[in-house]
């Protein structure tokens, strides 16, 4: 796994761009200190912009609003929940003593 | 040859008059397929296509071009050929030919006489004196507005609906005006002795001389210069003024009509039938200049009722005109007056039941039929003065016959009566006479898909005409919605179960001062890309906090969040402020080697500034260091705040300009600036009424008078576009700013998410009449607070640029990656065009699965 960041440097409900051999990932951060990480390719924009997206719940479920049009994606699993045939790549990632690492991709 | 020869040869339709109700037959013949099968002529004796003469007056505040019904000055169907200024002079109904004043023939299949009317003006002596005018056309009110420079006070002849227009016009021209009035009251067609003696005490409490009862002599004069010096009246004293005005009432235009001989009503008008048909077969005759029934309609929503039916005949169809509604509502110098029905009880046996109130100067009057076998009471009619409110419901009431409830006294009891009582309407009611809409057409644009009043008004043009009726048609659209258990669900998202205007309220109450505040006290969940970015404009208003601080900077909307708009590949565009649009060259030569320097796409905007676009993330901070060094300042182009305040050269250059309209748009965009909002706002200041910074299409526009500034809001471009409307007129810029400072903080509080000052103003109860109640008059004695709250806002302003700059804090989040700070993207990449970059598409796709079929 790779150390990204100090937990600190993540502000709650929110997220930050990593660099992870080569890949941009989002990482983000919820109100209960859960740590996340998606691919941060917006597949409908088009963009690398995830991280920059607004960090809500929709029901019990956290996600991401892409800042660019506003489609939600689970922060669980990457799935997208305003259409079902698409969903973003989800990383493994962890917080360990304060800091947290990214690991291989989930599927 | 004949037609049946010649199947395929198309029609010609020839109209002479291009009115209001020439026009409104052509839209009717292209939107109904006429012209699929007809050629249509239109000659038309005034230089310009038609315009609104209803909304005449509004001119000198509007002008020209406002009024205009036309305004590409030709119709998009190809089939449709207009010629102004071009008069007919005769008509052959045998040879089917009708002579213009060219000299050319023109041969015509139907032919439609849309003359309209002329004003009268009686054998006066001294009616041919300079000065002396009539009130019809837009040429007539320029050349009032030209004399009245050089006078000071004027009389207008005729105490008429259209006379008392006059009047207000002279003396919003700034005249000291008389109205002079033959019988015992003003408007004594449509209202009765009562409302008369009220309607006078309001217009003379305005400064302007009502003579009533008083029979003019002569028109004094001419001076030197040819021009007025008087009016006398019999057995009074003379009036003293310079200019005169006849509104003594309208007649026909239908000499054509007598000289081609066909028959003419008795009391002038060209006779028709019940499909508008004359005397002769081929030739129909509409609007004023007709007479269905031997009756001259002096309205506009009965001409168009005839064009319809002309339309519906040539197209094979069965549509007739019954006879119309004379039923009037107006404001009349401020003064609200309606009339509808049988306003005068005329009625065998008719019933009067009056409320009046002197001191508020209110006059109200039902004519009331009583059933003799059972009893049941119906509206007849009524008139109201000094408080129409309750028209939208009475005139409609009136009109269908519809049984009284058991106290009629609570239609126009004060406060909880009137528009209050609730009513059902039948279906075919008509709740708009301007465009004949009834009640049953309206529901049936809301099951048709329209979701608000303003998409019924687009579908069916109810409520776009006098605008009399919204009110009912907003009521009837959400009436509608509750019945179908529809209620429209105002609440923000899944996490509030508030409005906007709510949680504002809730907001400033408790003083809460973060979203976690806030969730927790009124909401539930953590809040979404809806709640969040409002919660955040909300305490933005309240506050004046800065959009990054700690607390409150993952609640922005994604461009707030860099203080940048993101673009497509994911980079931003930095927009500085230039106030007004007013700019040095030392300043553009700063910008040009700022975007020089980053590589940035440059580009003009249209809100009078520069674009700089392709920033990455991590350049925003180094860009905006150059810039605020140079001292430029955020430009809030990524803000639901105020964007810019569009200025014109003004009087400072312009040889126009009567006021230095680039001065007080600074001012204006320095004192706003940094404002947050329901929506993005914008403003606009033009030096004189040509409006070269299109100050209407802003959310407050300000437009120079030679006394001060006329105030306009609710304009908008965009998707809906809105022209704003005059709330104020000749302000002091004191007074102006006082009233924008209201209007905007009652706007930033009251007005939904994303709603733009225009659908706010719509969907307030009584619309713009309100906003000028609460900010002009104060009537919810909310000015100060509102001023204040204004006032700490401009106190609190500060850069936000700036301040990020200062903050290492605020800086950290500026970075491509969190563990590459200044790596740039790779993901992003650009092409070249036209000598400056543009976003390449995105080559690499990280990982994200969209399954074949789904692109997009
Ligand atoms: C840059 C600019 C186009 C240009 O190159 O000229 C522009 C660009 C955008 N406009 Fe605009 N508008 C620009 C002038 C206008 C104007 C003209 C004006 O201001 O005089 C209008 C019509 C006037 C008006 O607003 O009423 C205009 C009507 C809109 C609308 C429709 C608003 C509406 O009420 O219907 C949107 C959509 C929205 O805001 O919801 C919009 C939204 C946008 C956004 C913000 C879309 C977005 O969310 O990304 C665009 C990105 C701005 C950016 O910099 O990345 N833009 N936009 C102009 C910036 C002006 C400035 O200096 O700030
Ligand atoms: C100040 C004012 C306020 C009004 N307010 C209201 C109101 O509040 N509500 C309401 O319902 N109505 C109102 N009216 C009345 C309304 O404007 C008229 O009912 C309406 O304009 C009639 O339309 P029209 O097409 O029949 O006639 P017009 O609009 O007068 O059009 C007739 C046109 O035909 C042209 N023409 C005439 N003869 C010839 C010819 N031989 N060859 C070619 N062209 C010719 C004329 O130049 C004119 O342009 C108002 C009128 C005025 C003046
Ligand atoms: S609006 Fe008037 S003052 Fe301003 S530039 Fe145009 S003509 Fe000149
Ligand atoms: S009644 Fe005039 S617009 Fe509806």
């Amino acid at each position: 796994m790779t150390p990204v960041c100090g937990l600190d440097r993540i502000d709650r409900e929110s997220g930050v761009t990593a660099l992870v051999e080569g890949h941009a990932v989002a990482i983000f951060r919820t109100y209960d200190d859960q740590v996340f990480a998606l691919s941060n390719f917006d597949p409908f924009g088009r963009a690398g912009v995830l991280a920059r997206g607004i960090v809500g719940t929709r029901g019990d479920v956290s996600f991401v609003a892409s800042p660019l049009h506003k489609q939600a994606f689970d922060l669980r699993t990457g799935q997208c929940l305003d259409d079902p045939t698409v969903s973003v790549a989800s990383y493994e990632v962890e917080v360990r003593d304060g800091q947290v690492l990214v690991g291989g991709r989930r599927r | 040859m004949t037609d049946q020869e010649q199947p395929h040869r198309r029609q010609q339709l020839v109209v002479v008059g291009h009115g209001m109700v020439g026009h409104r037959l052509v839209e009717a013949a292209i939107e109904r397929g006429l012209t699929e099968t007809h050629d249509i002529t239109v000659l038309g004796a005034e230089a310009r296509p038609a315009y609104d003469r209803v909304a005449l007056t509004s001119f000198f505040e509007v002008g020209a071009k406002a009024l205009n019904l036309l305004p590409r000055g030709r119709y998009d169907d190809p089939r449709v050929s207009l010629r102004t200024g071009v008069e007919v002079v005769a008509v052959s109904p045998r040879q089917r030919i009708v002579t213009l004043n060219t000299g050319e023939d023109m041969h015509y299949d139907e032919l439609v006489l849309a003359t309209g009317s002329y004003p009268f003006v009686p054998p006066v002596p001294g009616k041919d004196l300079d000065n002396v005018f009539v009130y019809r056309t837009i040429e007539d009110l320029e050349a009032i507005r030209k004399a009245a420079r050089k006078a000071r006070s004027g009389a207008v002849i005729g105490g008429g609906l259209l006379g008392l227009e006059a009047a207000n016009a002279l003396s919003q021209l700034g005249l000291e005006t008389h109205v002079v009035e033959l019988a015992p009251r003003l408007m004594a067609v449509q209202v009765d002795a009562a409302g008369g003696r009220t309607l006078s005490r309001h217009i003379e409490a305005l400064g302007l001389s009502v003579h009533t009862g008083a029979m003019t002599e002569a028109i004094l004069g001419p001076d030197r210069a040819g021009r007025v010096t008087g009016l006398a009246l019999k057995d009074r004293k003379a009036l003293d003024v310079d200019i005169v005005v006849f509104s003594a009432g309208i007649r026909p235009q239908d000499a054509l009509g007598r000289a081609a001989e066909l028959v003419v009503a008795e009391r002038g008008g060209i006779l028709v039938d019940e499909r508008c048909r004359t005397s002769e077969e081929h030739i129909y005759a509409i609007g004023e200049c007709a007479a269905p029934g031997g009756v001259m309609y002096g309205l506009v929503a009965p001409g168009y009722a005839m064009a319809e039916v002309v339309v519906d005949t040539l197209l094979g169809g069965e549509g007739t005109f019954e006879g119309a509604d004379m039923s009037t509502k107006l404001k009349l110098l401020g003064v609200d007056v309606a009339s509808f029905g049988d306003a005068h009880g005329t009625t065998e046996g008719a019933l009067e039941l009056t409320y009046a109130d002197d001191v508020a100067g209110v006059y109200k009057k039902l004519v009331i039929a009583e059933d003799p076998e059972d009893g049941t009471r119906r509206l007849l009619g009524g008139v109201l003065v000094g408080d129409a409110s309750a028209y939208g419901v009475l005139r409609p009431m009136a009109a269908s016959g519809l049984p009284l409830p058991d106290n009629p006294e609570d239609l126009i009891l004060p406060a909880g009566g009137g528009g209050g009582v609730a009513l059902a309407l039948p279906a075919d009611a008509q709740v708009c006479s301007c465009n004949n809409v009834t009640k049953g057409e309206i529901e049936a644009a809301v099951d048709a898909g329209c979701e608000t009043a303003a998409d019924v008004t687009r579908q069916t043009r109810a409520g776009a005409t006098c605008g009399s009726c919204k009110t009912q048609v907003k009521k009837i659209v959400e009436d509608h919605f509750a019945a179908q258990g529809r209620t429209v669900d105002r609440s923000l998202c899944e996490h509030f179960p508030l409005t906007r205007a709510e949680l504002f309220d809730v907001v400033l109450i408790h003083g809460h001062r973060t979203f976690d505040q806030i969730v927790e006290a009124h909401g539930t969940g953590r809040g979404c890309d809806i709640c969040r970015p409002t919660v955040a404009s909300i305490l933005a208003s309240q506050l004046n906090g800065h959009v990054l601080a700690r607390e409150n900077r993952t609640l922005q909307d994604t461009n707030d969040a860099y203080l940048a708009n993101l673009q497509r590949n994911g980079t931003y565009s930095v927009v500085p402020r230039i106030p007004g649009g007013e700019i040095t060259p030392e300043k553009l030569i700063v910008i040009g080697e700022v975007a020089r320097d980053f590589g940035l796409y440059t580009k003009i905007t249209g809100g009078q500034r520069i674009d700089l676009l392709g920033a990455r993330t991590e350049q925003l901070p180094a860009i905006w260091r150059r810039l605020v060094d140079a001292g430029f300042e955020s430009g809030h182009a990524y803000g639901k705040a105020l964007r810019t305040v569009k200025s014109c050269v003004g009087s400072t250059w312009c040889r126009y300009g009567v006021q230095d309209s680039v001065g007080l748009a600074i001012m204006l965009e320095l004192r706003y600036r940094g404002l947050r909002s329901p929506h993005k706002l914008k403003g606009g200041v033009s030096g004189c009424a040509r409006e070269c910074a299109e100050a209407r299409g802003k959310d407050f526009g300000v437009i120079a008078t030679e006394k001060g500034w006329n105030l306009y809001v609710g304009g908008n471009g965009g998707a809906v576009p809105a022209h704003a409307q005059l709330l104020a007129g000749d302000l002091a810029t004191e007074d102006l700013v006082r009233y924008l400072d209201r209007f905007l903080m009652y706007y930033i509080r009251t007005a939904d998410r994303l709603q733009r000052t225009s659908t706010w103003i719509d969907q307030l109860d009584g619309g713009l009449d309100r906003v000028r109640e609460v900010v002009v008059d104060d009537v919810l004695g909310l000015g100060t607070e509102l001023e204040a709250a204004m006032a700490q806002h401009v106190d609190c302003y500060v850069d936000e640029w700036t301040a990020t700059l200062e903050d290492p804090d605020k800086l950290a989040r500026f970075v491509s990656f969190v563990n590459a700070p200044d790596l740039p993207d790779p993901a992003i990449s650009f092409d070249t065009a036209r000598d400056q970059i543009v976003p390449a598409p995105a080559a690499v796709d990280l990982g994200a699965s969209i399954p074949v079929g789904a692109g997009r």
